[in-house]
């Protein structure tokens, strides 16, 4: 568990991130809460010439409420976000999953930009952050981007980030009234990590669902959006036989993950019984 | 003066300040002027034969001193005894070498070992080692190994069998034959990795100019350590000095003696350098011995009224790739013999294979072989139940051995000391309110919800053990204990064990004892252990040994220090001996309780010399040998009530009660700790934990983020109470209670989720019931 030797930076500023970054090369990797890059690298699985530490740059730290959007700095940590007034009060679903990350060692260290830059399959910031339509803002040579989180998550493990790319800022549009979400875990008995992973969101008018947005984690290869699921529920009311056969139609048609503990069968029979508790507990707390 | 009585009180432990705040030295800890470090290359190969091996380029690197292969070991390191040789089992002794010479047996094998001055270089340079192989087909289950064409893992051991042993008593056929109700049952009681908090680790320190080589190792018995370390190394055992400091934890599996000791200390010796040696938690699920591992084909007799005639099996055991220390041992004498659980089955007959396989090898692991033989025969006498359509707590009250039949023989011939099983189980029966419990069932039942209720109760051989029985059964060395008690001029007190705790709490226990025995303050006692040098020869820390041996020696020679003080009271006091009475640390005249002297005073005089009666030897301080005549056999009831997710196959404990009588309690905060980590243990083993191979040989269950330890959140509050059935032939009564928790509660885990699960009509899960299992067993019973 003695990772290769490697050379350490500090920056102060994100441009001075960026400025490493492209002298270093490809070599080089970003640090934030090291908590998925140190491990991988004391078993050499990774094995950086250099790290070039963001954790440092105060400006990539913070929760800010623009109008209707929350913007939330790269290196904010997961302990930040679960216990935040604002986005518990604004975007508790977020709170919520962030909150069901590890433990609190974890969370205080982790961060969202590492977190969403990092692409695990089965982490859990990834289904809140597609149910939230949120954005990431990514920051290189050419300036700066904003990625929509549908667009964001390429396959395990990979994302539309480009190497010389830092990512800033995610920004989530604040839902509005009469709006209810749940994020609901099977987490792995060892490591915690999410088996399946559900996020739910429902926008009611009238009694009906204006909108339902149901995301997964833990699934596939890539954490997802359930249009099915989200299309059987839209313009109905969300009562309990309703959302029973809408979870039905969940992770249909994805080829689920494998591994010892739980096969691609279980997965997607998790996958159905998590969406109809989420989405019952989305249903609940929308008012 | 009234002398607060200490012994059964729950005194917090005194160990406790140091181990938690970071002060105690571990062997990590330890740091040795111009001390080096060694990495151990193991085989990332289950099996295959080794072309070559290349150490030049590892050699090369900065801050390297020497990297050395199984050839350089040769005739310099003995290959690895096994010390459990049962007899009449056809037992095959294989070579073990210290580090792999042309064959490599198992994925975590050692074939190489590099020297260098920083734990970093010494890493990298083990990454420069070339190990070439020619790759062989490996087997990593028992069954397969056993198969003709299997691949032959030793020479001279065909079909990979290393024994086959058996107990047999009675006419199990007839028994059979007149059965109303058989059951046959295959059941899987899987491996486990033991997880002790503190990875193994060692540094070896070799002086040549006098040829003292002195070990710090995580040892649960340096005296054995040193024996077979001596043997190994050719270093004479007065040269040989081990040291046991602070042990996080070993669950059995810092009994054995390993290679890898060995092999530092080689680099030691070979190099003049001190070295150090630490596995981490990777190399430790690879490198250090697992637990359990069997297949069993089970058949239980029975009469209609629910009286249990017969057992029968056949166990195949896994041993992994070679004959770990005690392997042998552990499915035969710890686990056959205790087949016929706390019931009066007349008639047994039991077999058991010994098979290696391409695996990490298997040894004891809390519990070892008893946990086993507990979840096999719980698990039975529930099935008889259900067929019988009959209480389950009815079954086992039919068959218990009745109290007034102690000491009492069972079928497998071992004897049974003291017991009294209706009175744990009807302790148990009333904290449940177990009629309640049944009523609220048949209710969640109705509303769908699968509510069930498991019991296990259960009898365990601890206090290993009188010695002439280990002799008889194999066990290549002595299992009495010893005790040296030293009372200082000033009156304190130095206890020296040979029993060697690691994370227990006898540093407490102990004192507690003495502080009864001999009227002085627990602050003015201090226990030591773990020193080959500074203690008398003695057996270690396991089989719920060290206060059910250990504490019998310390008894002993806390007696001999009163006997001696008596004496000297008696001159002093100008009475003669007889009239001498020792209580609350006070020795007086009888009927004359103000002619007293204090032990303190009397151990003052005693080394002062200026006034002793004739012939008596300065100094108070006495030592003990004890061999206990017999085993003893701690019990209990423990109750777990589930509720299991239909949806998802979750099991969730709602209330698990553990009712256990481990005799007379020197300390109940310390045995509830006790309790407490065996059921998490336990029911670790039921819910989480399993050792998984691939047919390749590779651990896929390698860290912790594979292997489900589990933690305080996944573990329910746990209720214990307790029964007092002294063993009649400890002179405390005492009787062991390390390992009761892990032996009880996997099959009460088991069999409450197979009950919650009656309505569906499943008779079994095999063990560990993950979420994954529990639904597939549910789906294939609903049909789907
Ligand atoms: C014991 C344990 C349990 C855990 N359990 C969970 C869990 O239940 N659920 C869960 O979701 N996660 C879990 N995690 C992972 C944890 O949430 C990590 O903190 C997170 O995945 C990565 O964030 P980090 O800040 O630590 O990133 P780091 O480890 O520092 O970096 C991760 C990767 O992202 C890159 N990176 C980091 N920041 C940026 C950035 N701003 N722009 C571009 N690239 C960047 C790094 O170069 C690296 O490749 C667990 C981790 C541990 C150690």
């Amino acid at each position: 568990m003695i990772p290769a030797a490697f050379e350490y930076y500090a920056p102060a500023t994100v441009e001075e991130a960026l400025q490493l970054l492209r002298e270093l090369g490809p070599e080089a990797k970003l640090l934030a809460g090291g908590h998925s890059l140190l491990p991988m690298m004391k078993l050499r699985l990774s094995t950086p010439k250099a790290l070039v530490d963001i954790g440092r740059i105060p400006d990539l730290r913070y929760i800010r409420e623009e109008g209707n959007t929350l913007a939330i700095g790269a290196t904010t940590t997961h302990w930040m976000i679960e216990s935040s007034e604002v986005v518990r009060n604004r975007v508790p679903l977020l709170a919520e999953a962030a909150g069901r990350i590890g433990d609190v060692q974890v969370r205080n260290m982790g961060t969202i930009g590492g977190s969403l830059a990092h692409a695990d399959p089965a982490a859990d910031y990834p289904a809140a952050i597609l149910a939230l339509e949120a954005e990431i803002v990514a920051q290189g040579p050419r300036g700066k981007r904003s990625i929509p989180a549908a667009e964001f998550f390429k396959g395990l493990f990979t994302t539309a980030l480009e190497p010389d790319e830092l990512l800033v800022e995610v920004r989530i549009p604040v839902p509005v009234e009469k709006s209810g979400a749940a994020y609901l875990k099977f987490p792995h008995p060892a490591s915690g990590f999410a088996v399946v992973g559900c996020a739910a969101l429902l926008t009611l008018d009238g009694g009906r669902c204006q909108k339902a947005r149901v995301a997964f984690t833990g699934v596939t290869e890539k954490a997802f959006r359930d249009r099915a699921v989200e299309d059987a529920l839209t313009g109905k009311a969300p009562d309990e036989k309703t959302i029973a056969s809408a979870s039905q139609k969940a992770a249909e048609g994805v080829e689920p993950l494998s591994d010892i503990f739980a096969s691609a069968e279980y997965r997607k029979h998790l996958a159905k019984v998590f969406a109809r508790r989420a989405l019952m507990a989305a249903a609940s707390r929308a008012h | 003066m009234a002398v607060t009585r200490v012994f059964g009180a729950r005194i917090k432990r005194r160990e406790d300040p140091r181990l938690i705040t970071g002060t105690a030295t571990y062997t990590d800890d330890i740091v040795i002027p111009g001390m080096c470090y060694t990495v151990i290359v193991r085989s990332p190969y289950a099996h295959a034969r080794i072309k070559r091996i290349d150490v030049e380029r590892a050699r090369k690197h900065p801050g390297v001193v020497a990297a050395f292969t199984g050839k350089d070991l040769e005739g310099k390191v003995n290959p690895i005894p096994c010390a459990w040789l049962i007899p009449g089992s056809d037992l095959k002794t294989p070579p073990h070498p210290a580090l792999a010479v042309d064959r490599v047996r198992y994925v975590g094998e050692g074939v190489a070992v590099v020297v260098a001055t920083s734990r970093h270089a010494a890493a990298d340079a083990a990454s420069l080692v070339e190990v070439e192989v020619e790759p062989l087909p490996a087997v990593v289950n028992q069954e397969k190994a056993m198969q003709p064409g299997a691949p032959q893992i030793h020479d001279g051991v065909p079909n990979n069998v290393a024994f086959h042993w058996k107990v047999s008593s009675g006419d199990v056929g007839r028994a059979f034959q007149e059965a109303d109700v058989v059951i046959r049952q295959r059941m899987v009681n899987h491996r486990l990795i033991p997880n002790a908090m503190e990875p193994r680790s060692c540094v070896a320190a070799y002086n040549r100019g006098s040829g003292d080589l002195t070990i710090w190792m995580t040892s649960q018995n340096p005296h054995i350590h040193r024996v077979l370390l001596s043997g190994i190394l050719g270093i004479p055992e007065h040269r040989l000095r081990i040291i046991a400091p602070e042990v996080g934890g070993g669950f059995g599996s810092k009994i054995p003696c390993y290679a890898d000791e060995a092999v530092v200390a080689f680099c030691a010796m070979q190099t003049g350098h001190p070295v150090k040696w630490g596995e981490d938690r990777r190399e430790n699920y690879l490198a250090t011995a697992h637990g359990r591992d069997h297949i069993v084909d089970l058949e239980v007799a029975a009469k209609k009224d629910g009286t249990i005639t017969a057992i029968r099996g056949t166990c195949y055991a896994n041993l992994g790739a070679y004959l770990s220390t005690a392997a042998p041992g552990v499915p035969t004498i710890l686990h056959g013999l205790m087949m016929c659980g706390p019931y009066t089955i007349p008639n047994i007959d039991y077999e058991v294979y010994g098979i290696f396989t391409n695996t990490t090898p298997v040894d004891a692991y809390r519990g070892a072989g008893r946990p086993e033989a507990t979840y096999y025969v719980e698990r039975l006498v529930d099935m008889v139940a259900r067929k019988l359509n009959m209480d389950p707590v009815e079954v086992r009250r039919k068959n218990f051995i009745p109290k007034d039949k102690f000491p009492y023989t069972v079928a497998t011939g071992i004897t049974y000391d003291s017991g009294d099983y209706e009175a744990s189980l009807e302790t148990l029966l009333r904290i449940i309110d177990y009629p309640n419990f049944r009523k609220e069932q048949e209710k969640a039942w109705k509303e769908g919800r699968y509510l069930g209720i498991g019991f296990s109760t259960y009898v365990e051989i601890c206090g290993l053990g009188p010695s002439q029985v280990a002799g008889a059964v194999g066990f290549q060395g002595a299992l009495w204990e010893s005790a040296l008690v030293r009372v200082h001029p000033t009156g304190k007190v130095t206890v020296l064990t040979g029993a060697s705790p690691h994370g227990q709490g006898e540093e407490t226990t102990f004192a507690q004892i003495v502080s009864e025995e001999l009227g002085i303050p627990i602050e003015d006692i201090e226990v030591l252990h773990g020193d080959t040098e500074m203690i008398p020869m003695g057996w270690g820390t396991y089989g719920s040994r060290t206060t059910a041996v250990g504490g019998a020696a310390l008894f002993v020679a806390c007696r001999r220090i009163v006997e001696k003080g008596k004496k000297l009271a008696a001159h002093l006091l100008e009475a003669s001996e007889q009239d001498i009475l020792f209580e609350g640390g006070r020795f007086f005249v009888k009927g004359a309780p103000d002619r007293a002297k204090t032990i303190q005073e009397v151990a003052l005089q005693a080394y002062l010399a200026w006034n002793l009666p004739a012939g008596f030897e300065p100094a108070l301080e006495a030592t003990a040998f004890y061999d206990p005549p017999n085993f003893t056999y701690p019990f209990g009831a423990h109750a777990c009530i589930v509720e299991v997710d239909p949806e998802t196959g979750t099991v969730k404990i709602r209330r698990y009660v553990a009712v256990d009588d481990c005799g007379r309690v020197v300390n109940p905060l310390i045995v509830d700790g006790q309790v407490h980590g065996g059921l998490a243990q336990g029911i670790g083993q039921a819910l989480y934990e399993y050792a998984y191979y691939d047919d390749f040989g590779q651990l896929l269950t390698g860290s912790m983020s594979d292997y489900a330890v589990p933690k305080a959140s996944q573990l329910p509050p746990f209720e214990t109470a307790r029964t007092e059935t002294p063993s009649p032939h400890h002179p405390l009564g005492l009787k062991g209670v390390g390992e009761t928790g892990t032996i009880a509660s996997t099959p009460a885990v088991a069999n409450a989720v197979v009950d919650a699960l009656q309505p569906l009509g499943i008779h079994h899960i095999d063990i560990p019931l993950t979420p994954p299992r529990v639904l597939a067993a549910i789906r294939q019973a609903q049909g789907r």
